[in-house]
């Protein structure tokens, strides 16, 4: 099976981004009963920054469960994951904690935010955790919700704001802290064709940048052309790396 | 982060509320179960309470309580008066007797006899009256609670004439008393008088009531006092809790109140114990994105520590006003004349309140806790 079907510009052109994420012999199982699975078999992947990087697969081929351990939620059976070079499953626990609450943004497919609390403050909750006073969390939040056109949204809370308008608190929540590797899993699922491209193009301009790493887990075709690169996983193997999915998809 | 916990909690009104009613509610079953259940029991010790100069109470050895008494030979007052460190010693009559009411009905009385030279032994303060007035003949004096038996609201019991043991006796005053535990009808009167009022026995003389000599401790008297007289002799507080261990051995009053406040704490657990568990399931979503995006498990520790302490602290105040209030609404009923909250009261509740969240909040914690990160993304 072909691994990587890339012209060699391409490949050069990626490995001038730094190495964001270097993945070696990644492996999981689960417990199912009696029988163990084993969901990643030996992943070797790089995620390098200034790229959007696609994680694609069927379902039940693994995606969540790679990028959840790429970014140090999901402790791996086996292997070594670093973050910008710091092998993160060597960190005690609370440095883990900390060390995402610096360095990843999340943003998750069903958003999950607080609904006590108005859409500034949602997005401003990586600023407070990082110890920063509410007022000016808030007042930096502000900024990046005007950048995703929400600033006039700001003192709603969520049941108030349409799902297309959570998405976009979400993602502020996730970039407010401006962390180095945004993680997104399934960030269009719930939405209409129109509304998933006009999130991906604001990942695009928001997220990517020189020094910042962007993983998206997608099964969503539709917004495949958006990506810089494209791994393909299949029952727990990389099976093509890419700038384009493979023929056959 | 203490900020958004709090938001969290306040924000889901209904929970909040319904935490809010389950901690204030068992504050408040508590709280005035044991108010009530202290201020009964220490009705026991009345008797005592109202005599409030004796220092020392001597009487027969078998009498248990100023209620449940027996007579000594008159020479006993003698015999107090002769032992060293006794200042003064005065006889005290207490016994029961019947007498007619207004509208013709017999009514239990206890009927007091104070010192005549004296008047040691009559309660404090008077409601009506002075108590110089029994000097006058055939004088008694009805305590404030029992005459809301005997006559009805309105009507003005001094110089009304009452008949004890054939013989006459008119109300001439209205002491502050503490009711009995039973609220049965005071009278009090001169102890030569009470004689008259009491069917004849030979001993009549039930406690010799006694004070001390700078210098000299109540103890070492009243130890004294037994060793030479061969009677009972016990310090007030010792008698006064004589008579609530009769009552709480005697009825069944600790064991109803008991069952009430465990009750009270059961449902706070109960009520508390769901919604709070609710609440953290409605939100684990959001405490699992929480840690995620990089909240220490310590830091959740005192969010949710941080939401009980609030509902703690204001369904805790809520019980305690509530039964203040509840108090002091009733405090004009002669059921509940001179009840107080003693500090230990609201202190036990705010112990089972802590109880209570501890218990619920830890099980809550758990689930958090436990909650993996990873979940997020499912
Ligand atoms: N916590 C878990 N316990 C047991 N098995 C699990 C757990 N998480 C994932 N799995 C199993 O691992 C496999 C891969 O799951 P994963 O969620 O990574 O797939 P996915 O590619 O993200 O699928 P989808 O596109 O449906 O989200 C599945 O077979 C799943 O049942
Ligand atoms: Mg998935």
């Amino acid at each position: 099976m072909a691994k990587k079907m890339d012209t060699p510009e391409n490949i050069d052109a990626r490995l001038d981004g730094e190495t964001a994420i270097c993945a070696r012999g990644i492996v999981r199982d689960f417990q199912a009963g009696q029988s163990t699975i084993r969901v990643l078999h030996g992943i070797d992947s790089d995620i390098r920054s200034g790229e959007m990087t696609y994680v694609v697969g069927e379902s039940g081929s693994g995606k969540t469960t790679l990028i959840s351990i790429m970014c140090g939620i999901l402790w791996p059976t086996d292997g070594e994951v670093k973050v910008f070079g710091t092998d993160i499953y060597a960190l005690s626990d609370t440095e883990l904690v900390n060390f995402r609450l610096e360095n990843i943004g999340f943003i998750f497919q069903q958003y999950n935010l607080i609904p006590s609390i108005d859409a500034a403050a949602n997005a401003a909750v990586p600023l407070i955790a990082q110890g920063m006073a509410i007022e000016s969390a808030r007042r930096k939040a502000m900024e990046l919700l005007d950048a995703l056109n929400i600033g006039d949204q700001a003192e709603k809370l969520p049941n108030q704001l349409s799902g297309g308008q959570q998405q976009r608190v979400a993602i502020a929540r996730a970039l407010v802290h401006e962390p180095r590797l945004v993680v997104c899993d399934e960030p269009t699922a719930a939405l209409d064709a129109r509304s998933g491209r006009r999130v991906m193009d604001l990942l695009r301009d928001v997220a990517v940048a020189e020094d910042r790493a962007c993983i998206i887990v997608t099964h969503d075709n539709r917004i495949f052309d958006l990506a810089d690169r494209i791994l393909v996983l299949e029952d727990g193997r990389v099976t093509h790396d890419g700038v384009e999915m493979p023929d056959g998809h | 982060m203490l900020w958004i916990a709090i938001r969290m909690l306040t924000g889901d009104k209904q929970k909040f509320y319904g935490l809010l009613f389950g901690i204030a509610f068992s504050t408040l079953l508590i709280t005035q179960q044991l108010t009530i259940f202290v201020n009964l029991i220490e009705r026991g010790a009345s008797g005592v309470y109202s005599a409030p100069e004796a220092e020392i109470w001597v009487m027969d050895p078998v009498t248990r309580t100023t209620e449940v008494n027996y007579a000594m030979p008159p020479t006993a007052l003698d015999e107090v008066r002769s032992v060293q460190g006794v200042e003064w010693a005065v006889p005290h009559l207490r016994a029961v007797a019947s007498v007619r009411n207004s509208e013709g009905d017999l009514e239990g009385v206890t009927i007091v006899g104070v010192d005549d030279a004296t008047l040691i032994g009559l309660p404090e303060r008077m409601v009506e009256g002075d108590k110089s007035i029994l000097l006058q003949p055939d004088s008694v004096l009805i305590d404030d609670v029992g005459l809301t038996k005997m006559f009805a609201p309105g009507e003005n019991p001094i110089g009304e004439r009452l008949e004890l043991n054939d013989q006459r006796a008119v109300i001439r005053g209205i002491a502050d008393a503490i009711p009995s535990f039973t609220s049965q009808v005071t009278l009090y009167t001169k102890y030569s008088q009470a004689l008259n009022y009491v069917p004849g026995t030979r001993n009549r003389l039930t406690f010799v009531l006694a004070g001390v000599r700078d210098g000299e401790t109540v103890e070492a008297v009243a130890q004294r006092i037994t060793e030479e007289t061969g009677l009972k002799a016990l310090p007030r507080e010792e008698l006064a809790q004589s008579g609530i261990d009769f009552i709480v051995e005697n009825t069944g009053i600790p064991l109803n109140f008991g069952i009430t406040v465990a009750l009270g704490f059961i449902v706070g657990v109960a009520i508390v114990g769901l919604t709070f568990s609710l609440f953290i399931r409605d939100n684990i979503k959001q405490f699992g994105a929480l840690k995620a995006i990089g909240v220490t498990n310590f830091k959740i520790g005192q969010m949710v520590v941080a939401q009980a302490t609030l509902v703690g602290s204001v369904g805790y105040a809520l019980g305690v006003i509530g039964t203040v209030l509840f108090i002091w609404g009733f405090s004009g009923n002669p059921t509940f004349k001179g009840f107080y909250i003693p500090w230990q009261i609201p202190f036990v509740s705010l112990v089972a309140v802590i109880a209570i969240l501890a218990l619920t909040g830890w099980i809550s914690l758990r689930s958090v806790m436990r909650t993996e990160p990873a979940a997020v993304f499912r």
